[in-house]
């Protein structure tokens, strides 16, 4: 079985485009990746992904096929590994965030990141959401924001009055909504989200979801998931990558992306359809 | 045979009504199994040993509040050490000279052991120079702590030209050094990695990921670390022989040659004269009790909530 899905695999090189819908749609990020090299392992090639704004785009695909990185990218947390490398752009409004005069911890405070282990700092539950405000040197009421923020987040009646207590003393559906809460504090335009329900319960995963769909409006969100149900739940967009073994290395490419009804109800890829019919995982 | 259980006849009646259910193992408690006889002996076994270990502590503890403890009031605290036959007097000078000497050596070591700390544990924790350092730094720390007195009274009393409470500070940073720069490093490394992520994914320079989370995450384990060398530094005397040497009279100054409780043991206790041999006693209960104090400091600081 796994030999012909390589065969398929490597068939299925080229992405095909998603048919352009009636209203040009705005992007808060595009992303056009020709390859990502860790050292000289090709972990990820031809993947041309979009955020659209006001959307949640999910990326969704077998484990190791790059998803994750891809998302990494697109603030660049990749730089962190000192042998990552990108040949391709990263479209942020316009601006190339690869290019040689950008900073990357600017480009980071723009666009927000939730990770998939809930990851508060060991600091007092206020001081965890202030900590991009002060970062920032915010200007206005740091309290009311953080409020804000916590509100936003669904977490303010549950935290409101131990504010003081430790962020590390919460549940971890509460300190994953704690991770949302202190990103959009800041209001970053674009927020990625790394499989941010993956070490939750079923009931702290529909809690996130629900506060997804709230957060769109205001924020772009980009999500990686190894689950296609959540993906059909909160993805207006979904991107299917795949990994192709044929080369002897595993490397992952964006196969299809498109509007998530259609990549489930009538994908354009074959590799694709057996995907979300369930054939492999 | 199946085992009775309080009130479960039901389960009982069912175990027999199918007959293809397996009877019931024994599962009772037996005491005289071998199994069970070699787990108790050796349990027995490792009480015994964790009591042996105890003993020299309490014994040492025992014998120093019993000769040392009727002598240990206000005036011993406070006052001067007696001359040859006096009565009387104290170890007022040799506390005060322990407590500056070690607060010498804390202003040296805790700088330079963090900041060292920091670049073994966060900066280029991979580079060679980090490698030597900490190579060099656990060499340091098994070092015969006499070597660092006569280290400092080549490096420093000769220059200076007389025997100092500098001088003995820092002999004793010398010994404080290497296990600041390590327990720091130890406690930089344990706090994970997802949030120094979640900082550098907040938009922080690796300096701020440094300052605003690492350091404040890792900073009871830190102050573990430098609690416990200074209590240790407390109880030296190797170092100050040839740095500190000693005096009978209040510190003026900090280069003149300097008290302390660790060398008025070693020198009283040698004397002919009761007197002196008492408040010898007295001042080793002072000095037990001032580095029980610093470690029970470091315990309160506890390991770090990761």
């Amino acid at each position: 079985m796994s030999v012909s899905f390589v065969e398929t695999a490597a068939a299925a090189a080229v992405p095909a485009q998603a048919p352009a819908p009636a209203k040009a749609p705005e992007y808060a990020i595009r992303a056009d990746i020709k390859s990502i090299h860790y050292g000289k392992f090709l972990a990820v090639r031809d993947s041309a992904v979009n955020v659209e704004k006001g959307k949640i785009t999910g990326f969704i695909g077998p484990s190791g096929c790059g998803k994750s990185t891809v998302l990494r990218s697109l603030n660049r947390m990749n730089d962190l590994i000192p042998i990552f490398r990108l040949d391709g752009a990263v479209h942020f409004l316009g601006q190339d965030i690869y290019a040689s005069k950008i900073d990357p911890v600017v480009v980071r405070r723009h666009i927000g990141m939730v990770f998939q282990q809930p990851n508060p700092f060991s600091m007092s539950i206020f001081e965890n959401v202030a900590f991009g405000l002060r970062l920032n040197r915010y200007k206005g009421n740091v309290a009311e924001r953080v409020e804000w923020s916590l509100r936003r987040a669904g977490l303010w009646e549950e935290v409101k009055d131990k504010l003081k207590q430790s962020g590390l003393a919460l549940s971890g559906g509460q300190q994953q909504r704690l991770c949302i809460a202190r990103a959009i504090a800041t209001e970053p335009t674009v927020l990625l989200m790394d499989e941010p329900c993956s070490a939750l319960d079923p009931i702290a995963t529909r809690i996130i979801e629900e506060l997804m769909l709230e957060l769109k409006d205001e924020y772009s969100v980009a999500i990686v998931t190894h689950n296609m149900q959540q993906a059909m739940r909160v993805a207006d967009t979904t991107a299917f990558f795949s990994v192709d073994i044929s080369k002897g290395g595993r490397t992952g490419f964006l196969v299809e992306m498109g509007p998530t009804r259609q990549i489930f109800d009538a994908p354009q890829q074959e590799l694709t359809r057996e995907y979300v019919r369930g054939e492999f995982s | 045979m199946s085992v009775m259980l309080p009130g479960a006849s039901g389960a009982d009646a069912f175990s027999s009504a199918d007959p293809a259910m397996a009877p019931a193992p024994d599962m009772t408690r037996s005491f005289l199994e071998r199994r069970s006889l070699t787990n108790h002996s050796l349990t027995l076994f490792l009480w015994l040993l964790a009591l042996l270990a105890a003993v020299p502590l309490f014994s040492v503890l025992y014998m120093l509040i019993s000769r040392g403890g009727a002598r240990l009031d206000w005036a011993t605290l406070t006052e001067l050490p007696p001359a040859g036959f006096m009565t009387g007097g104290g170890i007022g000078n040799a506390i005060v000279g322990t407590l500056v000497m070690v607060g010498i050596a804390a202003a040296i070591s805790i700088p330079f052991g963090v900041l060292g700390g920091m670049f073994l544990g966060l900066v280029a924790p991979d580079s060679r120079v980090a490698a030597a350092a900490r190579f060099v730094a656990k060499v340091l720390t098994g070092f015969p702590s006499i070597l660092a007195g006569v280290f400092v009274f080549g490096f420093l009393v000769l220059s200076m030209g007389t025997y100092s409470a500098i001088a003995g500070g820092v002999a004793l940073a010398v010994g404080m050094l290497p296990t600041v720069m390590l327990t720091s490093e130890q406690a930089l490394r344990m706090v994970p990695q997802r949030m120094k992520d979640a900082a550098v994914g907040m938009g922080c320079t690796p300096f701020q990921v440094a300052w605003k989370v690492t350091l404040p995450t890792a900073l009871p384990g830190v102050m573990t670390g430098i609690m416990l060398a200074i209590a240790g530094a407390s109880g030296e005397s190797a170092p100050l022989l040839f740095t500190a040497l000693f005096s009978s009279f209040w510190l003026e100054s900090l280069v003149e040659p300097t008290a302390s409780l660790s060398i008025l043991i070693y020198n009283f206790s040698g004397m002919p004269f009761p007197n002196q041999i008492q408040l010898a006693w007295t001042a080793s209960l002072v000095l037990v009790l001032i580095v029980l104090v610093f470690n029970v400091i470091s315990r309160m600081f506890g390991t770090p909530k990761l």
